[in-house]
């Protein structure tokens, strides 16, 4: 369902992010990606999500191909892959529910139906008691759960977050680990960036990917011998 | 369309100071463009005039036989650009004379013989005249053996003519030169406006909207600036128009098309202007 080939990115400044990056997600597995700052967890999430596009190689997702994909068709693949953010990325001023309205109102929901749709998505991530209020009045794990309501808005068969716990403390931290486990359980897929060993020790059952300045280092499913 | 004329709404409720100043800067753009049309209209109408009593006039020696004349008729009456050719006897050029100038109606009483010669007066199809027509018409005429002289007033003709071109090409490098600037100053507040709602367009390209939806509610807003703009455009040269006319002197009204031509000029401009603004932001996201 996620498959990259021999992917390399160069930023024109910084220079090589990543090297000959390859491997494939199976539909319904539950990834860690690990690695040390600038190692490439982010420009690779980014790359799932064709924000960016591979220098070479190519990036496979959800039956679109980076190398034939255009600009104006990339909303098909965002519709079906999820993304939350370290930072939330939420309209600030805005209610838990308008946040998550919005998501389904321009990704082309009936009208009549986005606030049930939307009150549905916040009970989803046990968030339906703060549903009116403002999103800046909400703790760090309660916001993370409205941009994960946010981002199943359009049920996308993978979900991708970018050290999403990176600003929570250790209880919101497992409570939102605890729902993409539940998540994933129903069949989605999810590839977290994370630096948090210990977390992805509490977790075995995850795969889990490690890249260092670029490179593929360990994959937990092709131990020794492999890569 | 409801949520592309809602958002555009929003556009305008949160940033009125920004779409009425934008609005007032294209507006005056196009005022000094409605002033210029009116001058150039007016112009170009009291050409109109002139040019319509452009003419040349071919007098006829005494010797000419009545069968050459007609002949010489026919020919001028083919040329291109001329209307009709009108011959004048000597006993009307006399009569004609008497009637313009009360002075030689005294005279000729006494006269023993008719002074005026008959003559071929050859007039142009309205709004067709050129130089160059006028100039062949005249020489064609000088062809003649029959003829004596031919009168057009060359050097004014001319100036006439250069005097419209210069008008012409003048309301186009303005009009071309003002459309520019209301399109830069409407492209600047659509990226303004962009800017303003970068968060909404962030997310909104991150769920999965399409780019239309993200361009249409912005297209709108360039476009009602751009009406805004032309509608106060057209009312401050309305203004101009009539205190020029009741202060100074009568002037004419531009013609209703090219006001409308304006309006929908300054809605494409608009339109144009925040599709281009739109476009650059989204690429460079
Ligand atoms: N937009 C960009 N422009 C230029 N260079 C970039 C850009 N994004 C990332 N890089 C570079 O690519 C490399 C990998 O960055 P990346 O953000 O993917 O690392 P990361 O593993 O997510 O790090 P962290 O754990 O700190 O978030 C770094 O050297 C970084 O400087
Ligand atoms: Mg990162």
């Amino acid at each position: 369902m996620i498959k990259l080939l021999n992917v390399s990115k160069v930023y024109k400044r910084t220079g090589s992010a990543l090297e000959d990056l390859t491997f494939e997600v199976p539909k319904g597995q539950f990834v860690f990606l690990t690695g040390h700052s600038g190692s490439g967890k982010s420009t690779t999430l980014r790359l799932v999500h064709m924000a960016e596009r591979p220098t070479t190689g190519e990036v496979r997702v959800v039956g679109f191909s980076s190398q034939r994909t255009p600009p104006r068709e990339v909303w098909k693949i965002r519709r079906r892959v999820g993304f939350v953010f370290q930072d939330f990325r939420l309209l600030p001023g805005r209610t838990a529910l308008e946040n998550v309205a919005f998501a389904l109102e321009v990704t082309g929901a009936p009208r009549g139906e986005v606030r049930a749709m939307a009150q549905r998505l916040l009970s989803k991530v046990g968030l339906s008691a703060k549903a009116a209020s403002p999103v800046h009045q909400l703790s760090g794990g309660e916001q993370q759960r409205v941009t994960i309501a946010r981002a199943l808005a359009s049920e996308p068969l993978v979900l991708l977050a970018d050290e999403p716990t990176g600003n929570l403390d250790d209880r919101a931290t497992r409570g939102v680990l605890d729902l993409f486990w539940q998540i994933n359980a129903l069949g989605m897929a999810v590839i977290m960036a994370t630096h948090d060993l210990e977390l992805i020790r509490s977790y075995p059952a995850a795969r889990v990917l490690e890249l260092d300045q670029g490179r593929l280092v360990f994959d937990s499913h092709q131990p020794a011998g492999g890569r | 369309m409801g949520r592309t004329v809602r958002e555009a709404a929003l556009g305008f409720r949160r940033a009125p100071l920004l779409t009425g100043l934008s609005a007032l800067m294209v507006g005056l753009a196009l005022f000094v463009l409605g002033l210029f049309s009116l001058v150039t209209h007016n112009i170009r109408s009291a050409v109109a005039d002139l040019e319509e009593r452009v003419e040349v006039v071919a007098y006829l020696r005494e010797t000419a036989q009545p069968a050459e004349i007609e002949s010489a008729i026919q020919t001028l009456g083919a040329l291109p650009g001329v209307e009709e050719v009108r011959f004048f006897s000597k006993a009307q050029a006399l009569e004609r004379a008497r009637q313009e100038l009360p002075e030689i109606a005294e005279v000729s009483a006494d006269l023993a013989v008719n002074p005026f010669p008959a003559s071929l007066e050859i007039r142009f199809l309205p709004g067709s005249p050129t130089a160059e027509s006028v100039g062949a018409v005249a020489a064609a005429a000088s062809g003649f053996p029959f003829v004596e002289d031919v009168r057009y007033g060359r050097e004014w003709v001319e100036r006439l003519f250069l005097l419209r071109r210069i008008g012409a090409i003048t309301t186009l490098i303005l009009g071309g030169a003002f459309a520019i600037v209301a399109t830069l100053i409407i492209g600047t507040a659509i990226r303004i406006a962009v800017f303003a709602r970068r968060d909404e367009i962030f997310i909104m390209r991150l769920v999965g909207a399409r780019d239309s939806l993200i361009r249409r509610p912005l297209l709108l807003e360039g476009a009602v600036t751009g009406l805004m703009g032309g509608t106060l455009a057209a009312l401050l040269t309305w203004g101009a128009y009539q205190a020029v006319y009741h202060l100074l002197f009568k002037l004419e009204w531009i013609p209703p098309g090219w006001m409308w031509g304006g309006l929908l000029l300054g809605v494409l401009f608009g339109a144009m202007a925040s599709n281009l603004a739109v476009r650059r932001h989204l690429k460079e996201v």
